[in-house]
C-alpha cells in the first residue's frame, strides 16, 4: 500500500461573472491527477508556472477545496478536510516558497516555531522552550535565536526557521513548495543538503514542488511533470532525464542551461531541433484543446500521456 | 580584432548610511569589447547591480569615483543632460522584472515608440509605428499589430520580457546591459529569451554586460566572465578558462554548489557564512577570508592584488594557490550560522 495516494484529483476554481455574480466558467487548475508516494522517498512535481503544481500540493494539505477525486494517506481517506482527524494535520506539514512572507514579522522565533506545538501538544513553557531550542539546533541555528525576530535573519536562515516549524511535530510527510526558489545558489545548496540530511534522520517523505529541473534531479526519486493541470509524464528520475518520451518533457529537459561552455553549440542546436520537433508534433501529443492525454505505461515505472492507439 | 567599447577604471560606487559612505562597488576596473558578452556573476549583495546602475547613471544619491569611459564620454562625471542623450540611444538596459519595468497604463506600442521619439523627434508618426512593429517582430512577438495595442497585463511574462528587450534595442545601442534578464522566467521561456539575446548580438555588433547569478546562463551565453564578491572582482577570464580551470576559491565554491542536471552529486558544497552586508564589508585583506577559515592566514595577501595567471586570466589574492575544499565534510556542518 502506498504511503500517500492521490486519485484523479481535480481542483476547479469558479469564474464569477454577470450582475448576480453567477459562476460562468471554471479554471481547471488541477484536472485529473493521480500519483502515489512511497514512504521515505521524495516525489517531485515539476511544471511551468500556472501548471497546477502548487495547487496540487495545497489541495493535499487541505488549503484548497477539492472538486473531485480522492486522497488516501496511510490507508485513510483524507479528502474532506472537515472530516479528517487531528493526527493527519499533525503528520503532514508544509514548507513555503517565500521565507520573507511565510513568517509572521511581529512574532519572535520562539513563538513561530512553537505554534504547532501549542496546537497539538500540551507542554509547559519550559518544555516548549527546550524543544524549540533543540529544533533550532537541528536546523543549524543558535539556541539564542529564539528571542530574535525574522528580519534579523538572512534568507537561508529564515527558510530554516520555516523548516524547523515544519518538523516541530515530527511529521511523516512534508510538502515543500519551491523551498529554494527565492534563495541564492550557495544558500540553496545549504537548504537542500539539510533537507536530505533530516530526511535520513527522521525518515521523512517529501512532496517536492519546483520548476528547477537541476534541483529536482538532485532531490527526487520519482518525478511527475505537469502541464495545464494534467500529468504529461511520470517516472523515476532516471526515466525522465535519460529517456524522456513526451515532447513537452524533452523540451523542458533541453531548456536546462548546460554548465559546460564547451558544449554550448551542440546544446543550442539540440535545443533548436527539439523546438522544431515540438512545433511539428504538437498535435500528436496534445488533444484539440491543447490538453495532455491520459497516461499510458511505457515500462513498469514510466508513464507517458499519449493518445490511445487505434 | 578586439575593439574596446567601455572601460571602467577604478570605479568606486558608495552609498551613504548614516554619516558615512560605504563602497558597494570597490575599485573595479574592467573593459567590455565590441561584439562581446561579458557576464558578471556573484551572489546577491555582491555589487553586480550597483555596477550596472553606475554605468547607466541610474544611481541618484550614490557617490561615484573613478572613470567610466564610453566613446568620448566619462559617464562617471557626465551631466544629466549628456546621460539623457546617451541612455536609450547608445546605452540600452534590460531589467530583471518585466512587469515593474513597463508602464501599466500605456499600450505597448506607445512605450516602445516613446524611446524612438525621444532620440529622433523628426520621424513621422507613421514611420515610428512601422519601426515599432518591426521591433516587435524582431524580438519574436507573433502578432505585432495586435500586441501594439495591448497593455502589459495582457501579456505573459516571456512576452513582456520581449517588449522590454524591444525597448532596450530600439535605437541600436552600442552597449546593452542585461540585469538578470531571465530570473523571473520559467526554464523554457528562459532558453527562448537567451537564444533571442544571442541572435540580437549577432545582428547588432553591440557589447553586452550580462548580470546574473545563474552559472548555467553564464556557460551558455558569455564570452568573458567577471566574478564579483563583496564589491570586488575576484576573478576574470574567458568563459572556457573560467569553467575549465577556475582558480579563485569563491569561483570554485560557487561552481560546486550548483545542483547539476547532468550528473549526480551526493552532497552540494556549501559556502560557509553569508555575504557580509555593506556596512560590515571587510575593507582590508582578502574579503573572502572569513568564508574559508580552514585556510591558513599566511595563504592570503595583505593587500590582495589581481594576478595575471595566464594571458587574460586574472585572480585576486594568492589564496587560490593554497585553496582546497575541506576534506572532512561533517565538521563543516552547522558552523555556517551564528
Amino acid at each position: 500500500m502506498a504511503f500517500l495516494e492521490v486519485k484523479d484529483l481535480k481542483v476547479h476554481f469558479p469564474i464569477k461573472g454577470g450582475i448576480f455574480g453567477r459562476t460562468v466558467d471554471y479554471v481547471k487548475a488541477v484536472d485529473g491527477v493521480s500519483f502515489e508516494i512511497e514512504k521515505g522517498k521524495t516525489y517531485g512535481l515539476v511544471g511551468e508556472s500556472g501548471s497546477g503544481k502548487t495547487t496540487t500540493g495545497r489541495a493535499i494539505i487541505g488549503l484548497n477545496h477539492i472538486t473531485a477525486g480522492k486522497i488516501v494517506f496511510e490507508g485513510k481517506d483524507i479528502t474532506d478536510p472537515r472530516k479528517t482527524k487531528q493526527d493527519f494535520r499533525k503528520n503532514v506539514q508544509m514548507i513555503f516558497q517565500d521565507p520573507y512572507s511565510s513568517l509572521n514579522a511581529k512574532k519572535r522565533v520562539l513563538d513561530i516555531v512553537a505554534e504547532p506545538l501549542r496546537n497539538f501538544e500540551k507542554m509547559s513553557k519550559a518544555e516548549e522552550r527546550k524543544r524549540v531550542q533543540e529544533l533550532l539546533e537541528l536546523v543549524g541555528l543558535s539556541p539564542e535565536s529564539i528571542v530574535k525576530y525574522p528580519h534579523q535573519f538572512s534568507g537561508g536562515q529564515r527558510q530554516r526557521i520555516g523548516i524547523a516549524r515544519a518538523i516541530a511535530l515530527k511529521p511523516q510527510l512534508i510538502i515543500a513548495d519551491e523551498p529554494v526558489s527565492a534563495l541564492d545558489v550557495s544558500v540553496q545548496a545549504q537548504v537542500l543538503n539539510f533537507m536530505r540530511e533530516i530526511q535520513k534522520e527522521l525518515g521523512l517523505t517529501y512532496l517536492f514542488i519546483s520548476h528547477d529541473l537541476g534541483v529536482i534531479r538532485h532531490m527526487c526519486d520519482q518525478i511527475g511533470i505537469m502541464y495545464r493541470g494534467r500529468f504529461v509524464e511520470e517516472g523515476t528520475t532516471e526515466d525522465i532525464f535519460q529517456s524522456p518520451q513526451h515532447i513537452y518533457t524533452k523540451r523542458l529537459v533541453a531548456a536546462i542551461p548546460d554548465i559546460d561552455p564547451t558544449k554550448r553549440e551542440v546544446h543550442m542546436q539540440f535545443r533548436q531541433k527539439v523546438k522544431e520537433e515540438y512545433e511539428q508534433s504538437y498535435h500528436d501529443y496534445f488533444d484539440n484543446q491543447g490538453l495532455a492525454y491520459s497516461l499510458q505505461p511505457v515500462s513498469s515505472t514510466h508513464y507517458v500521456a499519449l493518445p490511445e492507439k487505434g | 580584432m578586439k575593439q574596446e567599447l567601455l572601460q571602467l577604471k577604478n570605479l568606486r560606487t558608495s552609498f551613504r548610511i548614516g554619516d558615512e559612505y560605504y563602497a558597494a562597488v570597490d575599485d573595479v576596473s574592467l573593459t567590455v569589447n565590441k561584439n562581446e558578452v561579458l557576464a558578471v556573476v556573484g551572489e546577491s549583495g555582491c555589487g553586480k547591480s550597483a555596477l550596472a546602475f553606475s554605468v547607466m547613471g541610474l544611481h541618484t544619491r550614490a557617490k561615484i569615483e573613478g572613470n567610466i569611459l564610453f566613446k568620448d564620454h566619462d559617464l562617471a562625471h557626465a551631466s544629466p543632460g549628456t546621460m539623457n542623450r546617451l541612455r536609450g540611444k547608445d546605452l540600452g538596459m534590460i531589467f530583471q522584472d518585466p512587469l515593474t519595468a513597463l508602464n501599466p497604463l500605456m499600450i505597448i506600442g506607445d512605450q516602445i515608440g516613446e524611446v524612438i521619439y525621444l532620440h529622433n523627434k523628426t520621424l513621422s508618426q507613421a514611420n515610428r509605428k512601422k519601426k515599432v512593429l518591426e521591433l516587435l517582430d524582431k524580438v519574436g512577438i507573433p502578432r505585432p499589430e495586435h500586441t501594439y495595442n495591448q497593455y502589459p497585463h495582457e501579456l505573459s511574462g516571456g512576452m513582456r520580457q520581449r517588449v522590454v528587450i524591444a525597448i532596450a534595442i530600439a535605437n541600436d545601442p552600442e552597449l546593452l546591459i542585461a540585469d538578470e534578464p531571465t530570473t523571473a522566467l520559467d526554464a523554457t521561456i528562459q532558453s527562448q529569451i537567451l537564444d533571442l539575446i544571442t541572435r540580437l548580438k549577432k545582428d547588432m555588433h553591440a557589447g553586452i554586460i550580462l548580470i546574473t547569478h545563474d552559472l548555467g546562463v553564464v556557460a551558455e551565453m558569455a564570452d568573458r566572465v567577471a566574478v564579483m564578491y563583496a564589491g570586488e572582482i575576484v576573478e576574470i577570464a574567458d568563459v572556457m578558462t573560467l569553467f575549465g580551470r577556475p582558480l579563485h576559491p569563491y569561483t570554485r565554491s560557487l561552481l560546486n554548489s550548483v545542483p547539476n542536471a547532468e550528473k549526480d552529486q551526493d552532497e552540494l558544497h556549501v559556502i560557509q557564512g553569508i555575504v557580509p552586508s555593506l556596512k560590515n564589508l571587510p575593507r582590508e585583506g582578502c574579503r573572502f577570508k572569513d568564508r574559508i577559515p580552514w585556510l591558513d592566514e599566511s595563504a592570503h595577501e595583505e593587500n590582495p592584488q589581481m594576478h595575471e595567471v595566464t594571458p587574460g586570466h586574472f585572480v585576486r589574492c594568492t589564496c587560490y594557490k593554497h585553496f582546497h575544499f575541506p576534506k572532512e565534510r561533517k565538521e563543516e556542518k552547522h558552523h555556517g550560522i551564528s
